[in-house]
């Protein structure tokens, strides 16, 4: 019950900084490509374009209009050849918001099983009519390989540990939300950053950007070779804390890690960890980001999870901002204006 | 009375000889009678060389033919084949079939295959474990009698010191060179490419140099300890290079091949993750690249080989994690050393044809009558046209795959004539041959 009033609040503040963003915006560029597959590809004003087109579909949303029609007709098509639960449900709600008629295709319930390879699945949802392919693969690479042998734009929701562009666009608009801004602000991003495709999606926009990316980790999983992308190493969190605008704990990816690259669970909480005791170190206005699932109690305690710096709910909801935008743009559409 | 082959107005380069000459070469049926005028004598054919370089066949020591086991990808009568249109007469091809090439009826297999396919002459090379399963030696003498010239477990290393201890001293009694692939297999679990800024930022799994390295330095100080030869395949890594010429300077006996795609292609490649460009080794930083063309240059690396490793398509053409390592090489070659090595000018014809010729063949101990035009010498000549200019185009490749990272390249130099023992066994020119009626 008393979690109410802080969201509330929140969601007022949101929308206020929303405002305050779109006022000092600048002219607008457009999209022009047909498929999203890393943030590496995109310029600075292409990603703020994404932005503004997700806060003009979020500014809908707030106003009541849910339903929009720029998809009406158009097949997305989901392969998810890796579990996701989120990204895969906001792809699908995001591609109905629209209008759009989807197909969800998951392997343990497919033809993969029966041997069929990954691009000829791919060619028969195309055949199917799909124009839009949303796919996630364990393999860096795939949505780009697909590209070659299809018609239809392909969407990157995820490729092993290269990118996935979506989650680090729903990031920013959640920065910028809060912030105001995303340039001259200082990000930390913490924990497995190299088994971590959001910190690479992040890392190519926050610099593209503008703002100051610091990682954080052991250095195991945080090796100095990352300045070679733009950013500071640190190993030590308590240390980097107080200097941050932002700090985005990235999850331990157990599945992924093909050797201990820390000795256990209870040191790398010790260590890297966002307790109460670590919020308390940072700033006031220190944002929490969290791109989940969240292991509580490995990369965060669930007071931090649930508190008021966290904007963890924040972020899925403009997830699905953030995924129309993607949709309808490389179908070659904007967004309704606000004003009819 | 032989049949007498005329190779006419062509610059004859024999690096064993030290000859670059225009002069006409003469063969008599299966051998070179030389380069001396032969006053009043009548060919029965005359090839027509003019504005081309006429060498000893081209000898590639590190070839997978994929027979017994993967014909979809490559038999030894395809392989051969592709092999000829590269300018090479003779290949060697790795035992790292299915099964394994660990038997003499095996060895024997491949060479009988060879022979029925009539293209370029094949000598295998022999398992040095059992099985290729790293632990026991096979029986080398049994397989050196079969005709093996070489013991590799190549596709994986000898990981065993041990093992690879007795390898190197018990070959020594055949006199015949281990082949090794470094790779420290510790170090390069689920990788894919090379260990590096490139790898960092695709998200892919990366294989440290060192990996290589470890495994150079412990063999060339196993040469040293056992007297064993050692030759260090497809080298690929600055500090190899290093190892290897330090090596050598202590007079261990150890040599080294390179491969073309080490020499023209960095990690930079694989940032469109084309699985085209994925081998083992992998390709490395352009700093590699540097290292190793200077290696070649300075004669601390032998010999070029192409490490030849057809998959078929559907193999292939897939995520980058599940797509096997390897690329075609032997239709390639000559084209990517032209623009890699003599197109700068760090090297000549001459110094690039020596590691195509006489330096494999005295790796694997047949410099006797191979990779030379002295007189008696086995009539296996390459017809090389320098400056032919070409597209690369997989649908012109007679190797059975076409995975290859050069696919559209516009490239220069070009084998027009490929002889076997004698025989004509590729022609890309028709018109240059004339037959006495």
């Amino acid at each position: 019950m008393n979690m109410r009033k802080p969201l509330e609040f929140r969601r007022l503040k949101a929308a206020s900084n929303q405002r305050r963003t779109r006022a000092t915006m600048t002219a607008t560029t457009s999209f022009n490509h047909r498929h999203l597959l890393a943030l590496e590809q995109l310029t600075r004003d292409e990603i703020h374009y994404i932005l503004d087109q997700a806060d003009i579909y979020a500014a809908h949303a707030n106003a009541g209009r849910l339903k929009h029609s720029v998809l009406t007709g158009t097949l997305v098509a989901q392969l998810f050849f890796e579990n996701s639960t989120r990204t895969r449900s906001s792809f699908g709600l995001a591609a109905r918001r629209l209008g759009a008629d989807t197909l969800d295709f998951s392997p343990s319930s497919s033809s993969i099983s029966k041997g069929e390879s990954f691009i000829d699945t791919a060619q028969n949802l195309v055949a199917m009519g799909a124009k839009i392919l949303v796919v996630r693969h364990s393999v860096p690479g795939t949505p780009q390989l697909l590209t070659q042998y299809t018609d239809a734009s392909v969407v990157n929701a995820g490729d092993g540990a290269h990118e996935h562009p979506t989650q680090a666009l729903l990031d920013l608009m959640t920065i910028r939300q809060r912030k105001g801004r995303i340039e001259g602000l200082t990000v930390a991003l913490v924990g497995d950053i190299l088994h971590s495709r959001v910190a690479r999606s992040n890392i190519w926009a926050l610099r593209k950007l503008g703002a100051r990316v610091i990682l954080c980790g052991p250095p195991t999983l945080v090796s100095d070779r990352w300045t070679t992308m733009g950013c500071e190493v640190h190993h030590h969190l308590d240390t980097i804390l107080p200097e941050v605008d932002v700090v985005n704990v990235l999850r331990i990816q157990f599945e992924r890690q093909r050797s201990a690259l820390f000795p256990s669970v209870a040191e790398y909480f010790e260590l890297y960890g966002m307790t109460q005791r670590r919020i308390e170190m940072g700033r006031d206005d220190l944002l929490l980001l969290a791109p989940g699932p969240i292991n509580r109690g490995v990369e965060l305690t669930p007071e931090v999870a649930d508190g008021p710096n966290s904007a963890i709910l924040d972020q899925v909801r403009n997830g699905l901002a953030v995924r129309m935008a993607v949709l309808s743009l490389v179908q070659g559409h904007a967004a309704a204006p606000l004003e009819f | 009375m032989a049949k007498l082959t005329l190779i006419r107005g062509g610059r004859v380069i024999d690096p064993a000889q030290n000859l670059d000459e225009m002069v006409d070469l003469w063969i008599e049926g299966t051998r070179v009678l030389g380069t001396e005028p032969m006053p009043g004598a009548v060919p029965d054919r005359t090839i027509d060389a003019t504005g081309l370089i006429v060498c000893p066949g081209l000898i590639d020591v590190h070839v997978h033919l994929r027979e017994p086991g993967n014909e979809e990808d490559e038999t030894i009568a395809t392989g051969a084949d592709a092999a000829l249109a590269g300018g090479w007469t003779t290949i060697v091809s790795m035992p790292n079939t299915r099964p394994p090439i660990d038997t003499p009826a095996a060895v024997e297999f491949v060479i009988l295959q060879a022979k029925r396919a009539g293209k370029a002459i094949v000598l295998p090379s022999a398992c040095v474990s059992k099985n290729r399963a790293g632990e026991e030696l096979a029986e080398l003498g049994k397989l050196y009698e079969a005709g093996a010239v070489a013991f590799t477990d190549d596709g994986a290393p000898i990981s065993h010191a041990g093992l690879m201890r007795r390898a190197l001293e018990y070959s020594r009694m055949f006199d015949v060179p281990i082949f090794q692939h470094c790779q420290v297999n510790e170090l390069t679990a689920g990788a894919v490419m090379n260990e590096g800024d490139v790898s960092l930022r695709l998200g892919l799994t990366g294989m440290p140099p060192v990996a290589e390295e470890i495994m150079v330095a412990r063999d060339i100080m196993l040469a040293e300890l056992t007297g064993g030869h050692v030759h260090i395949q497809h080298l690929s890594t600055a500090r190899s290079v290093e190892l290897v010429r330090e090596g050598k300077a202590r007079g261990v006996r150890v040599s080294a091949e390179a491969c073309p795609h080490h020499i023209s292609l960095t990690d930079e490649n694989l940032a469109k993750f084309d699985s085209n460009f994925k081998m083992n080794p992998p390709l490395r930083t352009a700093r590699d690249v540097e290292a190793v063309i200077h290696g070649i240059v300075d004669g601390t690396i032998d010999l070029i080989a192409t490490d030849h490793a057809p998959h078929s398509p559907e193999k292939k053409n897939r995520e980058l994690d599940q797509a096997p390592f390897g690329i075609l090489g032997l239709e390639t070659m000559l084209p990517i050393v032209r623009q890699t090595l003599i197109e700068p000018s760090l090297m000549t014809w001459p110094e690039v044809i020596a590691k195509l010729t006489i330096e494999p063949a005295k790796l694997i101990r047949v410099e006797q009558y191979k990779g030379h035009l002295k007189p008696g010498a086995e009539a296996s000549v390459t017809l090389i046209d320098p400056d032919r200019a070409w597209t690369i185009d997989v649908a012109d490749f007679r190797s059975k795959s076409i995975n290859t990272p050069y696919q559209g390249w516009s490239v220069q130099g070009r084998a027009v004539a490929t002889i076997v023992c004698g025989e004509v066994r590729y022609l890309l020119d028709s018109h240059r041959e004339t037959m006495m009626a």
